[in-house]
């Protein structure tokens, strides 16, 4: 087991005018079990990636220093691991057994030591299948066990997991907390996690670590939240979904998307929310049904369908913000993707401060912090002034404050009379703003 | 990858045996020769796991494009050859049987070799026995496993782009498609080096790499048909 120790720790990312953490003082004692919270932003990524080492030396300006076991953590690497947010970049090999071996084949351990430790791990974490299982066979919650398997079975004795169910659906969120909750009844490492949602995170913890400089921002158990559902009726219908077909699915989907109302899309993975909110959004033509928009909302091209319909028009009339906000970005700064599609400078302005951009105005969009860009690609929609908005997941991974803002922005907007469409996996969302709910099964 | 004999051989064996027989192959125009290879391989096909279906499935591009030069050759080539039959009133020649089998006998061994070669098996035999280092065998192991992903990536990327009012041209799709996998190539990277991968220390293959009589055979096998067709070349001139 680990002691962990930050003395006056600061970083900046190379090309970065401001820090991304600075100031930093924390000790954690050998065996402490750690929630980290602070607000998107805070540098708490960064912080782990100092813990796991992996911040080397030319990739940026440090003050201070971060000890693991009273040495630079750069030269301890070989006592910690860390398991990431996003499945798919953390698994090397193809079939689930060597996934898990390839951290001992680094280390040089044995081949006759290798695949007992393997099949050990793979049970604590209770990955159900056997070592040929093929990687890209598996889900989401079950990648992410996967991972986890492939850094306890190098016995670290600092175990660093950086928001490792962001990118999960409930259920499998919910796998990989039992895996976490199993793994660290029997191994004997300091525990460092990252997450958002601390109500479920606490029961994994002994101790919870704010940082930076906004303790509001951190989501807490009982805060209050806003309630804002639409007090007047919904208006007429924008689009019109007729017995629209869904991939993997015998069902259809026939439904109203109305002026000053949010329906909220819910369902598992793989029940097709995505691909309703494409079809929605006219991004791509329905297999079978069809989708046909408002005369109010087609202008010019009122009797077409709105896949059929130009792009500079379709960003107009219907705002789509996508799961991976990376996918839309296109220009090199923050203000420029902002004003891309001929907003105001006033506009610009008005969003970069309502989204808590401003600092950032000037950054690369590809540079932000998850929670960063996902605000961004929410105001490059907002931007076009559309009215059908539809977003995949727009409050993934947000601090409290940002959760907060997002949530009344979307609200005004429905106020104001546009149509929302919210796919989402996140049930207070769909309690605050959500006027009707659809709900896909798989 | 399959549990057959092949399958189970060694992936710089098979590479081997199949790089003998198609450079064989290369220097000899002769039908005969490039038959014979063909034979041999429909013959051993059973020992590969590869069914006719999935030759066909996978294989069919090599056999049109072997058609296309067949009735190139017939209808354009030199007529310096002997001919060989009369079809539909055109003088087939033996330089157009000639091209059109080779093509084939170049292509088939490496694409039955290719088919039971696992990647994962290839990486660790470069590895092994060939000296590759690790940083580019098992990095580009790596790599290959996200390549899937780039299809449902670019679509999206495409629709994103019409999201945002863009005009979405292939070019600068693709760009947005370079721009994304050089970070996921990042993400990967990290967490390779965060698993230790490449720090210089003595590494280990937790799977069999042994090099037994049986690979050996392969390359024997490969090196017999590879003389076969070249003694048969020179028979035959």
């Amino acid at each position: 087991m680990s002691t962990v120790e930050f003395r006056g720790f600061g970083w900046r990312h190379a090309g970065r005018k401001a820090w991304a953490i600075r100031h930093l003082d924390l000790r954690i004692e050998h065996g402490e079990r750690v929630l980290l919270l602070g607000a998107s932003g805070a540098g708490k990524s960064t912080l782990l990636a100092a813990l796991a080492g992996l911040l080397a030396e030319d990739s940026g300006e440090q003050e201070g220093e971060v000890l693991v076991d009273g040495r630079d953590a750069r030269r301890q690497r070989n006592t910690t691991g860390i398991v990431f947010q996003d499945p798919q970049t953390q698994l090397v090999m193809s079939r689930a057994g060597d996934d898990v071996a390839f951290g001992l084949e680094n280390r040089g351990v044995p081949r006759a030591e290798i695949w007992p430790r393997v099949d050990a791990a793979l049970s604590a974490v209770g990955f159900p299948y056997d070592r040929a299982r093929s990687t890209a066979a598996l889900s989401g919650g079950e990648q992410q066990r996967l991972a986890i398997a492939g850094v306890i079975a190098l016995r670290p004795g600092l175990l660093l997991l950086d928001e490792p169910t962001a990118n999960l659906d409930p259920e499998g969120a919910q796998l990989v907390r039992t895996a976490i909750a199993k793994v660290i009844q029997d191994l004997d490492a300091t525990l460092v996690l990252v997450e958002h949602r601390v109500d479920e995170a606490l029961p994994l913890v002994d101790r919870t670590v704010v940082i930076g400089d906004d303790p509001d921002a951190v989501w807490s158990p009982g805060a209050p939240l806003p309630a804002r559902r639409a007090v007047t009726a919904p208006g007429e219908a924008l689009l019109t979904a007729e017995r629209l077909a869904l991939p993997h699915t015998a069902a259809v989907v026939d439904e109203e998307v109305r002026a000053g109302q949010a329906l909220a899309v819910e369902g598992p993975n793989g029940a097709g929310k995505t691909t309703l909110a494409l079809l929605l959004g006219g991004l791509t033509k329905p297999r079978a049904g069809r989708v046909t928009a408002s005369a109010a909302l087609a202008g010019r091209d009122a009797g077409r369908p709105p896949h059929r319909w130009r792009a500079r028009s379709l960003a107009t009339r219907i705002g789509s913000v996508f799961q991976n906000p990376e996918h839309q970005f296109v220009t090199d700064t923050v203000r420029a993707e902002l004003a891309l599609g001929g907003a105001s400078e006033a506009t610009v302005d008005h969003l970069l401060q309502r989204l808590y951009l401003d600092r950032l105005a000037l950054a690369n969009p590809f540079t932000l912090s998850g929670g960063e860009q996902r605000r961004l690609s929410v105001a490059t929609a907002l931007a076009a002034a559309p009215r059908v908005l539809v977003l995949d997941e727009p409050t993934f991974g947000q601090d409290l404050r940002t959760w907060r803002e997002l949530v009344t922005l979307l609200a005004d907007l429905r106020d104001e009379g546009r149509a929302l469409v919210l796919v989402t996996h996140d049930p207070q969302l769909v309690a605050a703003i959500g006027d009707r709910r659809l709900e896909l099964r798989r | 990858m399959n549990g057959t004999w092949l399958g189970r051989r060694d992936a710089v064996a098979k590479l081997l045996a199949a790089l003998l027989v198609t450079a064989a192959v290369v220097t000899t125009l002769d039908p005969a020769a490039s038959l014979t290879v063909i034979g041999v391989l429909l013959v051993l096909l059973p020992f590969t796991g590869l069914g006719l279906g999935t030759l066909w499935r996978r294989g069919w591009p090599i056999l049109v494009s072997a058609a296309g030069i067949f009735g190139f050759t017939v209808l354009l080539g030199a007529q310096d050859s002997p001919v060989v039959a009369h079809v539909a009133g055109l003088d087939v020649r033996e330089n157009a049987v000639g091209y059109a089998l080779r093509l084939l006998a170049v292509g088939l061994p490496g694409f039955v070799v290719f088919a039971t070669i696992d990647p994962t098996d290839l990486a660790d035999s470069l590895v092994a026995h060939l000296r590759v280092p690790p940083r580019f065998a098992i990095g580009a192991l790596a790599a290959l496993r996200l390549a899937p992903l780039l299809a449902g990536e670019y679509q999206l990327i495409r629709l994103a782009r019409r999201a945002r009012g863009t005009k979405a041209g292939p070019f600068s799709t693709l760009f947005g498609l370079l721009v994304a996998a050089i970070r996921r190539g990042i993400r990967l990277a990290t967490a390779m080096e965060a698993r230790g991968f490449d720090r210089g220390e003595p590494r280990t293959i937790a799977r069999d790499t042994r090099f037994g009589w049986m690979d050996a055979l392969v390359v024997a096998l490969g090196l017999t048909l590879a003389v076969a067709v070249i003694m048969l070349k020179f028979a035959r001139t």
